[in-house]
């Protein structure tokens, strides 16, 4: 025995107490420091969860392990994503074909899906002329022409639905500093919208003037500006006030301020001119997708590390929860049931009302930022039915369960600590703190759209399974 | 329809604390319907499908806020639009920074490196993993759960060991560490005495013991109840008596156990040798010569283990009580012939275990359900026989229930019971004060001695009851306080649990001698 113990004697006592906080009380008042952890059950309590974080905490593969995901959060931090051009998909994005509709979430087939995204999915083939009409989308859908992918397996990300056909303009997005691109379709403003499963003919139209005037004047415009430094915008836009998931009011007006020359330098009239700038005033969630395009592109380059732990991918269908693991390479899903969304709602619309968890948007969480960065976004603290404080402890919560910090977007009323980074599949079930996501809520059935906001969580079986993945492959 | 409307120019809301009040205003007693938005077009829109865009609110503009509200069947639109606004009213925040919470060991030692302790106390199956991450951590452990495997327990104290770190427990209820005790402790002076104790309420009683006579303890040192078992052989108590040896604050070192398994007390007392300062043994019901030739002090009752400790310690040391022959011979003047029996109830496993082994070492037979002979066990459900003692704080008493420290009461209908035997001459009880302990173990238990005296002296007959109470005037309660509660019943209160094992041979020895 070395002289560690008798180094404690004679100094101050200072104890961490664990499962009992009736100890706590009496070791306070005989003068020693002690705090009692918020303490559960390891894995929910559950031996093969429990044996497979064991297998891993093993030293040589932990050693093993912490630099993998090293590797993964310096490149999530390191990735540059600059804004390069918009185009259609059919034309920018890798696999799509005339007759391919990708949607968010993990793979879903046609009859499975959720009243949304079916709403969404019917909506684009008419969009398309694939279809006559939502009825005969239906019939189109189910006869087995359609090719369904997710988003997430063709470099895309979706909001909501995420529904993406072929003719829709796509932002164009490369991380420079790894060379791969990420794509994702262009707001539909809110609310009564294709994404959120609406899909009446004003819907449709708005798709056609997106595609016929919004699109390829962005696209001009990006032409005239250069690329634009999207991780520069969202670090400056969480400086202002946003998450970057649900406000996006800062990052909207940034995006407009460095695309405006260009769109005033397009070949399109004055009247159109107007039309897109009036369009982009209709809703601050204008900016929304392109820094869901911002995540993708970080975390594609993070996916496939061997022997990393940190989670690469979130994304909800309607029905399912999925997660991507960078160790777990490929298309590896790991899924379980899409939960509730919790938060207010859209006067006459009532909580049954409501779809389960949709979309890929819970990419800004997994990068960091949305309901990770809660506390940069004080005004939005009503959606998470609380207080300030609320917000922060939601931004400290994270931070038990991510790898690191991100130095290059941070947090000002955190003393410009670091948005928490790459989200460690073992510290999610060592604490038993899941994600916190922030959302949009749509209506349950097809053909409504938004119904409200809130947060909510990836199931825990989605982490449960990723272990017993990792340990399985690693172990 | 009705429709109550209330436009506030130039009211600024954010639409996300827009949305969270609709929710709430859709929520108030009375309210069908409640919208309260800014008036932008969209919204005025949304309100003109639902049919409520009144000609007021149509003129309302971008910085206005409209509250519109549509009365339930007999409810009044206008007492109902200031219960609206009164959720526009801001609530201050809850003063003051939340603390941040911590979920694992990691965490709180990345904020706190000051942290040297880790105090363990949950459910057996998940204890050893906890223990294995504070070690690794670098903080020394006392584990209060139990139910460990005894591999872990090997695995973790040889951890502990090769990292020179502490590993109380598993099972470890009572330490005192830099003057703060632990779990199951009791306020004693600080002093010179460090206590290695593999028994807690055994280290409990020389830690009063040794304040009692005027000394005071340095460090005490819980080991678990297993370590002395010839699998475990003793490495957090061989540990223990290095680290106070190692310690400019101790002088004296007291070991307290029941009897180890051979082999370990052989590696044991090799410690005991190369101390290099007195070593007290207390080994209940332990043979002496050994300890003689290792060189330490052999103590035969807790109350000698504590006297031989300040003793050698450098403090001024009184004179320990004794057992009173006088008050002896007054409660054996009350008992009628018949009245034979000693029944043991008792809350903390030592003080059990040393009353008994007082008749047991007198030739008496006790029936227990800590005896070791399986011809004298019997379980909680069995009615007491002879000389019977019993451990309330055995898993089979508890049943799932808190320990009887915690929660006296899981004894008072068996002194109601023992009371209604007219072969009981007397009734032995511990009540244990301190850190953990419950806050009036005394109170809590004199109604039920009440009654069982009541039911002795219907039937004509004197009950004893013999009580010890283990604190100090330092705990809360107050031993003074709990001990004159006691008296004032007509409980016979003795000094120390080796005067109460006394007390309760000489009682015993009536019966035999009868």
């Amino acid at each position: 025995m070395s002289t560690a113990a008798s180094q404690l004697f004679g100094g101050q006592l200072n104890v961490v107490n664990i499962g009992l906080s009736m100890f706590e009380d009496d070791i306070r008042s005989q003068g020693a420091p002690v705090r009692t952890l918020d303490w559960t059950p390891p894995g929910g309590g559950k031996p093969e969860v429990i044996a497979a974080l064991d297998a891993l905490a093993r030293p040589e593969l932990a050693e093993r392990i912490e630099a993998a995901n090293a590797e993964a959060v310096d490149r999530i931090k390191n990735a540059k994503p600059m804004l390069v051009g918009f185009g259609r998909a059919i034309d920018v994005v890798p696999g799509m074909t005339p007759t391919t509709i990708l949607h968010s979430g993990p793979p879903v087939a046609w009859e499975d899906m959720s009243g949304p995204m079916k709403g969404a999915v019917t909506g684009a083939l008419v969009f398309e002329g694939l279809a006559t009409d939502l009825e005969d989308a239906a019939r189109v859908a189910a006869s087995g022409g359609i090719t369904f992918a997710p988003c997430h397996e063709h470099r895309c990300v979706g909001s909501m639905a995420g529904v993406t056909s072929p003719s829709m303009y796509m932002h164009v997005v490369r991380n420079e500093t790894h060379g791969n691109y990420a794509y994702t379709n262009l707001s539909e403003q809110l609310a009564k919208i294709l994404r959120m499963g609406a899909n009446d003919q004003s819907v449709i139209d708005r798709l056609v003037w997106m595609r016929d005037v919004l699109g390829p004047m962005l696209k001009e415009a990006v032409e005239f500006t250069g690329p634009i430094d999207l991780r520069l915008m969202l670090a400056q836009a969480l400086h202002m006030g946003d998450e970057a998931h649900n406000r996006n009011i800062a990052g909207t007006v940034l995006l407009f301020q460095a695309l405006a020359p260009g769109l005033l330098q397009s070949s399109f009239s004055e009247a159109r001119k107007k039309e897109v700038f009036d369009f982009i005033a209709s809703s601050d969630y204008f900016s929304g997708p392109t820094w869901m395009a911002t995540a993708k592109a970080a975390l594609d380059a993070a996916h496939g590390i061997e022997g990393s732990t940190v989670v690469t991918t979130m994304a909800r269908n309607g029905v399912e929860f999925g997660i991507r693991v960078s160790g777990l390479p490929g298309n590896h899903w790991l899924t379980g049931p899409a939960q509730k969304v919790i938060g207010p709602m859209f006067a006459g619309y009532k909580p049954e009302d409501s779809g389960l968890d949709i979309g890929d948007s819970a990419i800004t969480e997994t990068y960091g930022f949305g309901g990770f960065a809660m506390a940069a976004a004080p005004a939005i603290v009503a959606l998470v039915g609380g207080t300030v404080e609320d917000a922060m402890a939601y931004t400290r919560d994270m931070a038990l369960i991510t790898t690191d910090q991100n130095p290059n977007v941070t947090i000002p009323a955190l003393g410009f600590q670091g948005i928490p980074t790459g989200i460690d599949v073992r510290k999610v079930l060592e604490t038993g703190i899941v994600p916190v996501i922030n959302t949009a809520i749509a209506h349950k059935d097809a053909g409504i759209g938004m119904i409200g906001a809130g947060i909510t969580h990836p199931p825990v079986d989605v982490f449960e399974k990723a272990i017993l993945a990792l340990a399985d492959k690693l172990a | 329809m009705s429709v109550t409307a209330v436009i506030k120019k130039n009211s600024y809301f954010d639409s996300v604390s827009l949305m969270s009040i609709s929710t709430k205003a859709n929520g108030i007693d009375g309210v069908g319907q409640a919208f309260v938005a800014m008036a932008t077009e969209m919204n005025k829109a949304v309100l003109q499908n639902l049919g409520l865009l009144t000609d007021e609110l149509k003129a309302a503009t971008t910085s206005d806020l409209m509250i519109v509200v549509v009365p339930s069947e007999g409810a009044d639109g206008d007492e109902l639009v200031p219960l609206v606004e009164e959720l526009l009213v801001r609530k201050a925040p809850a003063a003051g920074g939340a603390e941040v919470s911590h979920r694992t060991v990691a965490s709180a030692v990345e904020e706190d490196a000051d942290i040297n302790l880790a105090v363990i106390a949950v459910n057996g199956a998940f204890a050893a993993r906890e223990a294995r991450k504070a070690l690794d951590a670098g903080l020394n452990v006392m584990m209060f759960s139990d139910n460990v495997a005894v591999e872990d327990e090997i695995a973790l104290k040889n951890l502990a060991h090769d990292n020179g770190l502490l590993m109380m427990g598993p099972d470890c209820g009572t330490a005192i560490l830099n003057g703060v005790a632990l779990c199951f402790g009791n306020a004693v002076r600080p002093g010179t005495v460090g206590i290695v104790a593999a028994s807690g309420t055994g280290s409990q009683e020389v830690s009063v013991q040794v304040h009692a006579l005027g000394g005071g303890v340095s460090q005490l040192i819980g080991t678990g109840g297993r370590d002395l078992s010839a699998e475990v052989g003793g490495i957090m108590m061989i540990d223990g008596i290095r680290a106070l040896a190692a310690d400019p604050g101790t002088e004296v070192i007291v070991l307290v156990s029941k009897p180890p398994a051979a082999e370990t007390e052989a590696k044991v007392l090799a410690e005991v040798a190369t101390a290099g300062k007195p070593v007290v043994v207390y080994f209940i019901g332990g043979s002496q010569d050994a300890v003689l030739a290792a060189g330490g002090h052999f103590a035969a009752s807790s109350a000698d283990a504590a006297r031989q400790a300040v003793e050698l310690s450098s403090a001024a040391a009184s004179q320990p009580e004794t057992l009173d022959a006088a008050q002896v011979d007054a409660v054996l003047a009350k008992l009628a012939p018949g009245q034979e029996n000693v029944r043991g109830l008792f809350c903390g496993g030592t003080l059990c275990d040393e009353s008994m082994y007082a008749l047991l070492n007198d030739g008496r037979e006790v029936f227990s359900n800590i005896q070791k002979d399986p011809a004298f066990q019997i379980g909680a459900a069995d009615s007491s026989r002879g000389h019977t003692f019993l451990d309330f704080g055995d898993d089979e008493f508890t049943n799932g229930r808190p320990h009887p420290m915690i929660d006296p009461s899981n004894r008072l209908a068996r002194i109601v019971e023992e009371a209604r035997d007219p072969s009981v001459a007397a009734l032995v009880m511990d009540f244990v004060l301190g850190f953990g302990a419950h806050e009036d173990p005394a109170g809590v238990t004199l109604p039920a001695i009440r009654e069982g005296q009541r039911i002795a002296q219907e039937d004509g007959r004197h009950l004893e009851v013999i009580a010890y109470v283990l604190g100090t005037e330092l705990d809360t309660p107050g031993l003074d306080a709990q001990r004159k509660a006691l008296a004032e019943a007509g409980v016979t209160v003795t000094s120390s649990s080796t005067v109460t094992g006394e007390f309760a041979r000489a009682i015993a020895r009536k019966g035999a001698a009868a």
